[in-house]
């Protein structure tokens, strides 16, 4: 797998098809919904609370069980493999809330990351984060529980980083966060995006999603409504009615209503 | 024949007295989802309140009131009722397993006491001489048993008739939406504590009368009569029969009992004399796998609801489930 | 002033913070209070009893105690086995038991499920062995005087130096190794463990075994200076609970101060009250603890 950005003519690093998952067998969240990331690029999935946008990633990354569908990481299945695999295989999940280990230290939380590495790349790959995060440097010895918002995001993100991933997935990374430590965060993202790794983000802020974003999807009620280039939807109609909840202005709807 | 009438009746009484104490750990865990571990404590304190207060003076302990059997009896409820406010005032609010722990070390402490005040309960020696009811009728053995078990099944029938009522009426049913989600059942106005509180004292008073009844049977009681060895028994019975369910007690405590029970002979004719009472842990084995198995294979009992323990069940599913974007 | 008090606490706390650290490993990692951990020690004990017994009919002869202690080299192989039967056993009873409950029940069902298990081990030891107390040796100790009126035994001097070992091991292992982050990341959020790639399921097997194996030489212990009885183990519970909860789940210097302190409470109960009432200063510390500090000493708040 190459590293170059403009890799957009082979083939998807990450697709997910047709996933039917939800906590109980019997009542799936997500209804039949798929996406794909190209090495080097950002995805972004939108849309309405209770689309099921959550539940997608985290049933990608083997925290909520898959009963239809595929997923491939570089054309291994990795559909049922179990959570602790999956970074392994190359795919990283920062979860939106409790994504640090606010018991230990900010390098306990990093080397615990790194588990599957011999000791001594495990050193070298935690300095590493440390060249990419100098707050974390700084700190290295502090309990993850006493950061702030922002500098737990970043610890959060370095933690993912540590096994260097193909595919990155983060869920509403914004949440909780200023305008300017927003602006932070993506900045980084788009530092991790130059290196190559595919990220699938999920997120509430629309518009600074949208303006860092390749591609989108829209995913109301557990199923795909929308996708395409980041930049169009950014002024698409549709995108506006979806998130102040009318019925999009396209005729004929997918499904009956809720 | 007569004989077998006997025993049979024999065998009830007992049965139907460790039903009674099943009754009383429902309301506290079938119905309100209070862990409690102590139960031979409060059993015991019922024992003894009564036989202090109806048998004759004896030296050096206190006690010698001779008061009829049905003030003994009120008065067991009273103490297990009262211990058991006292207690949880202080302990309810207490997460469940350590609620289960503090009671199991209430029930420690209460034995400990039981053997060493000889003052108030006649140390490792226990306290003899306690009235039996129909006593008179002591000589006829197949007349005496089959009174004793009149007694305790309309004792027993009252109590039952009484939870039914109770479980079916508003009180109960505040108690399950407490033991359902307390979150909600708060927001009602409803101050959990205060009712957990309720059936905590209910549930204890009842387990003090059935230890009185029990010691008023035999006549005699002993520290050793409270160890551990009842709460386990009681607890296998209301988990085998069905928690949450009153019915399901009652079965569970006829049906451990008669396990029980024939299990005692049947070790009788397997061991020698000499090794009879190592044999007989062997019953308390059979119990605990049988306890465990239920837990494994069938939760809820042979008569138990399953909405009450699939709460437990589906806590994990229903926990996961609430974090969904 | 006459110490000897302070020394029987320390003794008997190091042996109570021993089993301690495996009750609050489970705790913290398994997620429920598990009073099988008692039967752990017992069936530790009598295994290391039984071994000792069957290695000394290999060899053949009388072997003498190794030095000024009261024990020979059999006890030590023994033990040694025998911590590794017990944690296998501890593995066991996961299988079969608590493994299915984790899937589909709460922490109060596995609490329950213990509870039956407790007493069904518990009596199946006192019908394999009686009740009557057994032990490793007859050898009589002279309690060496150590100033302050404080006496030890050789062999409490060296169970003493054992769990030092043992507990200093366990720190180095929960603070400074792999494994141990690994734990104390399932302790913590076993989710987000899984996402950073660690092996719950593993981490769990190891904490069953580590607790098994830690309860087995506290027991032994008790049994070289004390006595092997069923109820050894049962007769610890409240004690050990109340160690770990006074100590902080999940801590495991928290459980051997806990334990410290839980000792040294009943030796004191002891000196003021009297031998009969031991049980209920751990009691007593217990209820203090859950009411003004649930969390312990050193534990997280949940």
């Amino acid at each position: 797998m190459s590293g170059a950005a403009s890799e957009s003519a082979a083939a998807a690093l990450l697709v997910a098809r047709d996933i039917v998952a939800g906590y109980q067998r019997d009542l799936p969240i997500v209804n039949g919904t798929g996406i794909e990331v190209h090495a080097g690029e950002i995805a972004v999935v939108l849309g309405p609370n209770g689309a099921g946008k959550s539940t997608l990633i985290k049933a990608i990354a083997g925290l909520v069980p898959i009963s239809g569908g595929s997923v491939m990481l570089g054309g291994a299945d990795i559909t049922q493999l179990p959570a602790h695999r999956k970074i392994a295989a190359g795919l990283a999940f920062v979860p939106q809330t409790e994504n640090v280990f606010a018991t230990m230290t900010i390098e306990d939380n990093l080397l615990l990351a790194a588990a599957i590495l011999p000791k001594a790349r495990r050193v070298q790959r935690c300095q590493a984060m440390y060249e990419m995060f100098p707050d974390l440097a700084r700190q290295r010895r502090l309990s993850a529980g006493r950061l702030s918002g922002g500098q737990r995001q970043m610890l959060a993100v370095a933690r993912a980083l540590m096994v260097e991933p193909r595919v990155l997935m983060l869920d509403e990374p914004s949440a909780g966060l200023s305008p300017k430590l927003v602006a932070e965060v993506f900045a980084d993202l788009a530092r991790i995006r130059a290196s190559g790794v595919g990220i699938i983000l999920v997120e509430q802020n629309t518009r600074a999603a949208l303006a860092i974003g390749d591609r989108a999807y829209v995913l109301v009620e557990g199923r795909n409504r929308h996708e395409g280039a980041a930049a169009e939807l950014m002024n698409d109609p549709i995108v506006a009615a979806l998130y102040l909840g009318h019925r999009p202005p396209v005729a004929p709807s997918t499904g009956a209503s809720a | 024949m007569l004989d077998l009438l006997g025993y049979g009746a024999f065998f009830l009484t007992t049965a139907l007295s460790y039903g009674l104490i099943c009754l009383g750990l429902n309301i506290q865990w079938g119905q309100t989802g209070l862990f409690n571990v102590g139960v031979a404590g409060f059993v015991a304190i019922g024992a003894y309140t009564s036989a202090l207060l109806t048998t004759p003076e004896t030296a050096g302990r206190l006690g010698g009131f001779d008061l009829p059997i049905a003030v003994g009896w009120l008065g067991a409820m009273l103490t297990s009722g009262l211990a058991a406010a006292f207690i949880g005032a202080i302990t309810l609010r207490l997460r469940a397993d350590y609620l289960a722990i503090t009671t199991f070390g209430i029930a420690i402490v209460i034995q400990l006491i039981a053997v060493n005040v000889q003052g108030l309960t006649g140390g490792p020696f226990g306290i003899g001489f306690i009235p039996r009811p129909f006593g008179v009728l002591a000589g006829n053995a197949l007349a005496f048993n089959l009174a004793n078990l009149a007694v305790v099944a309309v004792v027993t029938g009252i109590v039952f008739l009484a939870l039914q009522r109770v479980t079916r009426s508003p009180w109960g049913r505040v108690l399950r939406a407490i033991r359902e989600d307390e979150t909600a059942a708060a927001s009602l106005g409803k101050n959990a504590n205060f009712y957990r509180l309720q059936a905590f004292v209910l549930g204890s008073a009842i387990m003090g009368l059935a230890g009185a009844i029990q010691g008023h049977f035999i006549g005699f009681i002993a520290p050793e009569n409270y160890l551990s060895a009842i709460t386990f028994q009681v607890w296998a019975m209301l988990i085998i029969g069905g928690s949450g369910n009153n019915r399901g007690a009652l079965l569970g405590a006829v049906l451990v009992w008669a396990l029980w029970s024939a299990s005692g002979p049947l070790i009788s004719a397997i061991f020698p004399p000499e090794q009879q009472a190592r044999a007989a842990a062997l019953q308390i084995v059979a119990i605990g796998v049988v306890m465990v198995a239920i837990l494994l294979v069938r939760p809820r009992g042979l008569l138990g609801e399953a909405a009450t323990v699939s709460r437990h069940l589906d806590a994990a599913a229903g926990e996961a489930a609430d974090s969904e974007a | 002033m006459n110490l000897q008090f302070l020394a029987d606490g320390i003794l008997v706390g190091a042996m109570i913070g021993l089993g301690a650290i495996g009750v609050t490993l489970t705790y913290s990692i398994l997620g429920f209070a598990n009073f099988v951990h008692g039967e752990f020690i017992t069936w530790g004990t009598y295994a290391a009893l039984t071994l000792t017994t069957g290695i000394g009919l290999l060899v053949g002869q009388d072997i003498a105690p190794l030095g000024p202690f009261s024990v020979g080299w059999p006890v030590l192989v023994a033990g040694l086995i025998a911590m590794v039967l017990t944690g296998l056993l501890a593995l066991l009873l996961d299988l079969i038991v608590f493994r299915r409950l984790r899937r589909h029940g709460n922490a109060i069902i596995m609490v329950m499920a213990s509870f039956g298990a407790s007493m069904a081990l518990r009596s199946l030891v006192e019908f394999i062995f009686t009740s009557e107390p057994a032990y490793f040796s007859r050898e009589l100790q002279i309690a060496m005087p150590l100033g302050f009126g404080i006496r030890l035994t050789p062999d409490q001097m060296l169970m003493l130096g054992l769990t030092l070992v043992l507990v200093v091991a366990m720190q180095l292992l929960i603070a400074k190794t792999q494994l141990g982050r690994a734990m104390r990341a399932v302790s913590e959020n076993p989710a987000l463990a899984q996402v950073a790639g660690v092996d719950t399921g593993r981490v769990v097997q190891v904490t069953w075994m580590l607790g098994g194996a830690l309860a087995c030489a506290a027991g032994i212990m008790a049994g070289i200076t004390v006595q092997i009885r069923p109820f050894m183990g049962f007769d610890l519970l409240l004690p050990l609970f109340s160690a770990a909860i006074l100590g902080g789940i999940g801590s495991v210097p928290g459980a051997v101060i806990g334990g410290l302190i839980v000792g040294l409470g009943e030796s004191l109960a002891v000196q003021l009250i009297g031998a009969n009432y031991r049980a209920a200063a751990a009691f007593l510390l217990l209820i203090a603890v859950l009411l003004v500090r649930p969390t312990g000493l050193f534990g997280r708040r949940d």
